[in-house]
């Protein structure tokens, strides 16, 4: 048992657990952070896709130890109100099916239009093939994408103006 | 929001009246209304429909939410009946009521078919008594009164909310005689309505089974044996309960269950579990099922499921035999959230939450398991993060009750993904044996059909088409014995069946020098004039999605493109798909998949759509990816590092289209998958020359 210091969407928060602990299940379990999904355990899916310090990260096998320190971002710190770009587009586009992997399928999409806010086409597929859908909405998922760099721009546009 | 509707009666009374109509499923009729006082609850009926005083609409979702959109379809029925606005409407997971709800499942693609009359009854039923409440009010005639969003307007500009009428709604009789909305009056219905979770979903609340949390829940994971058919001998726990947060170690049938605080602890315990096997009677492995195929083909212990006219002497006079056999592995399931589940066993009574599609056979099972009368024994219903009839097996929940029964505490189950993808019930491993033979103007006088399958049950469909097109036809099922388990898979049989079919078919026109659509084509018109025996499939609504594809797609109007045909009927609806394929850097690709179905009235333009492409993504990543391969029992792969599941830059373009004809709606969470094998296969073999007889095709 190691006590261990991080910042969870803004908040700083000290747990204690085995430092060996990935930080996927120290969110789900120690933090009730459930929004985070456990899907293969072995950072294939990317359903457990989170922020480190802003660059998306596969919680499942990342030990908790390793993250001292760091700005965890989980899908529930996204936004304030559920209306980051993506979020947004998501909705618009009515992506989900079961809706289990679109926690990661979003942080995933959000951390690759903050590096590359206006990408192609293939730039997305490419992009969001690290995620899993078993119910197969990547058409709307590669869609919702592009939506959202769209909302962002328009934002940032407004924000000139 | 897990409110129980007892909970959320008695929160809504101090809000006023509340106009709640309760319906009995069974007998299609509306019972009674029941008023604001929490201490007469529904009673014998559900509390199907409440409006409140304030305006607030409810509405309870009664069947599990697998990702087949039913949560948002069900209540889109009843508000258009009810005619009030979607935004004024609050949707609700019901829980197992089995007294009040009928058919409170997910699977067969059924629920629509079953519920459509119902849904649009419960609605028309309480928006004519807020009619009435209002001809009372202002001593109008019905007749001169209308409804529009939650309001009924009457003559010289009176108007007046639902909301407004509640009060003497709920005293109004509870009319028989209802009459439906005409289809031209839709609003609702038809529109693309948005999943009415997703707010939920895109912030990560938590809804699903492996989300539930119950005050003093402790946590456990089950060892099973590793190979089918292998029986657990000894173990030994002693370095297991001496790690951190352990608690105990359970074992029962042939498991070793790992009771513990947390999910990382019992995962680190688990490696120190040791455990001795028996090794199974039959080590199957992959050659083993080949030599039951074999068997299969020739064996006399078969099941004659359909014989029309006479095809022994049909095919002595063949001028020329085609024959073809295909073959498809086991299959996992793969939902995104593995199995899980919770069970609180006391005394007193069961409490069961999960991600089941059969709540209802859950309920009696664990009844039966653990001799509790089924009164006793209540079922949450939790979100499902993807099931595909995986969760119609309900060996999870039984596992999670008889742990919960031993330890006297409530827990909840988790299966890794491992556990999950190496713990059975697949999708059962065939072969198929096809047999055409053809007279000298190449016309089809003799088809035999024999399924092998293990452990798959009836793996021919022996009424379906071209059954009902061919004078001479026979149809036979070898089912062999596996020690791997086997359930139904999204389109149980079919999901295989028709690619297996739909190619034979495919080389049939070949082989006799037609054009596949047209071949389809003139059968169904004959079975039309005059169908040869029983058959399950209405010829015209075939002959329509088959036309309509083929003009969406401009089927062999593209001379630079590649086209494959197949065209299938399941589960009451009927999908033609027409893949078109092209060589990519020296490998065949699929580029596009036109989709044409006929599921009756598309209910949700969003959710049909994303069904209908979902269905074709699953049904195409699994026939160039899916396999499960076995030795000595065991499977040979283990999460997704192994096995493959298609990804968001593997997909082909998809273009979906519906037959709009009003007809009442069938299922949709299934059709549209069985077509899709054939229709990239075909397509793949006009493009490279060769056929694929095996899934996956492994063309990469």
């Amino acid at each position: 048992m190691e006590s261990i210091e991080f910042f969870i969407n803004q908040r700083k928060v000290t747990v204690q657990v085995d430092p060996n602990t990935p930080l996927l299940w120290v969110l789900r379990e120690h933090l009730h952070l459930q929004g985070t999904k456990y899907g293969c355990g072995i950072a294939q899916c990317g359903a457990c896709t989170v922020w480190m310090n802003g660059e998306p990260i596969r919680s499942c096998v990342m030990p908790v130890s390793t993250i001292s320190g760091a700005k965890i971002t989980t899908i529930e710190g996204l936004s304030e109100k559920g209306n980051h770009p993506v979020q947004v587009a998501w909705d618009e586009l009515d992506v989900p099916q079961c809706g289990y992997c679109q926690a990661g399928q979003i942080m995933t999409a959000a951390a690759l239009l903050k590096k590359n806010p206006k990408p192609n086409a293939q730039q997305v597929t490419v992009g969001m093939s690290g995620n899993i859908c078993r119910c197969g909405t990547y058409h709307r998922i590669n869609k919702a994408v592009l939506r959202a760099s769209e909302i962002m721009q328009d934002l940032a546009k407004k924000k000139k103006s | 929001m897990k409110t129980s509707r007892r909970n959320f009666i008695q929160k809504t009374a101090f809000l006023g009246t509340v106009f709640s109509l309760g319906f009995d499923w069974f007998s299609l009729e509306a019972k009674g209304i029941i008023s604001n006082e929490s201490n007469k609850p529904a009673g014998r009926w559900n509390a199907y429909i409440q409006v409140d005083s304030t305006g607030k609409i409810t509405l309870l979702s009664p069947n599990p939410e697998i990702g087949q959109g039913i949560k948002t379809a069900f209540p889109i029925v009843v508000a258009e009946e009810l005619d009030v606005d979607w935004k004024d409407v609050q949707i609700l997971q019901a829980n197992l009521e089995t007294n009040q709800f009928d058919r409170q499942l997910t699977g067969g693609s059924g629920a629509l078919k079953h519920s459509w009359d119902r849904l649009r009854k419960a609605g028309a039923t309480a928006r004519m008594m807020f009619l009435q409440a209002a001809s009372q009010k202002w001593q109008v005639e019905l007749s001169q009164l209308k409804t529009n969003k939650g309001q009924v307007i009457g003559p010289n500009g009176l108007k007046a909310t639902y909301a407004s009428l509640v009060e003497l709604a709920s005293n109004q009789k509870v009319p028989t005689e209802v009459v439906f909305k005409e289809r031209k009056d839709y609003k609702l219905i038809g529109q693309f309505v948005k999943g009415v979770d997703n707010p939920g979903v895109l912030v990560g609340k938590p809804m699903y089974g492996i989300d539930y949390v119950k005050e003093g829940m402790v946590m456990a994971q089950i060892v099973r044996p590793p190979a089918f058919g292998s029986t657990l001998k000894s173990f030994d726990a002693s370095e297991v309960l001496n790690m951190p947060g352990i608690l105990e170690v359970k074992s029962f049938k042939n498991k070793v269950a790992i009771v513990g605080r947390s999910t990382w602890e019992i995962m680190q315990a688990r490696t120190k579990l040791v455990c001795e096997y028996e090794s199974p009677a039959i080590p199957e492995s992959n050659k083993t099922h080949q030599k039951w195929f074999d068997e299969g083909k020739t064996t006399d212990k078969v099941q004659i499921l359909r014989k029309d006219g006479d095809v022994v002497e049909a095919f002595s006079k063949a001028v020329k035999i085609i024959e073809a056999s295909y073959e498809c592995p086991f299959i996992p399931h793969n939902s995104m959230e593995p199995m899980n589940f919770f069970a609180h066993v006391t005394k007193d009574g069961v409490h069961l939450a999960g991600p089941t599609q059969v709540p209802q056979s859950a309920q009696k099972a664990v009844a039966t398991l653990l001799g509790i009368s089924e009164e006793k024994i209540s079922v949450e219903i939790t979100k499902i993060g993807g099931a595909f009839g995986r969760r119609l097996n309900n060996d999870f929940a039984l596992e999670a009750a008889e742990l919960s029964s031993l330890i006297q505490k409530p827990v909840k189950v988790l299966w890794t993904r491992e556990d999950d993808l190496r713990g059975g019930i697949y999708r059962p491993s065939a072969r198929y044996y096809f047999k055409a033979g053809l007279d000298a103007s190449g016309e089809v006088i003799a088809y035999h059909l024999r399924g092998v399958g293990l452990n798959a049950g009836n793996s021919v469909r022996q009424d379906n088409f071209p059954v009902g097109a061919i004078e001479n036809v026979l149809i036979e099922n070898v089912e062999q014995k596996s020690a791997i388990t086997t359930g139904p898979w999204r389109a149980p049989i079919t999901n295989f069946l028709a690619f297996a079919e739909q190619a034979f078919l495919d080389e049939v026109a070949e082989k006799s020098g037609k054009d596949p659509v047209a071949m389809r084509l003139a059968w169904l018109e004959k079975v039309l004039k005059n169908p040869i025996g029983k058959i399950s499939y209405e010829p015209k609504r075939f002959i329509e999605v088959i036309k309509k594809v083929a003009e969406n797609a401009g089927w062999k109007k593209k001379p630079s493109i590649v086209q494959g045909f197949s065209v299938y009927f399941s589960h009451n609806s009927y999908v033609a798909q027409i893949a078109e394929a092209k060589m990519v850097d020296n490998k065949p690709r699929i580029q596009k998949v036109y989709a044409v179905t006929d599921c009756g009235e598309v209910i949700n333009k969003s959710g049909a759509v994303n069904q209908i492409t979902g269905a074709i993504v699953d049904g195409f990543g699994h026939a160039m990816f899916g396999k499960l391969d076995f030795r000595d029992g065991e499977p040979l792969q283990h999460n997704f590092n192994d096995y493959r599941l298609i990804r968001s830059n593997e997909i082909p373009e998809v273009d979906v289209s519906f037959i709009d004809n009003g007809i009442s709606p069938t299922g949709l969470g299934e059709p549209a998958l069985p077509p899709t094998g054939g229709a990239i296969a075909n397509a793949i073999c006009q493009l490279i020359g060769k056929r694929v007889y095996k899934q996956p095709f492994n063309l990469v």
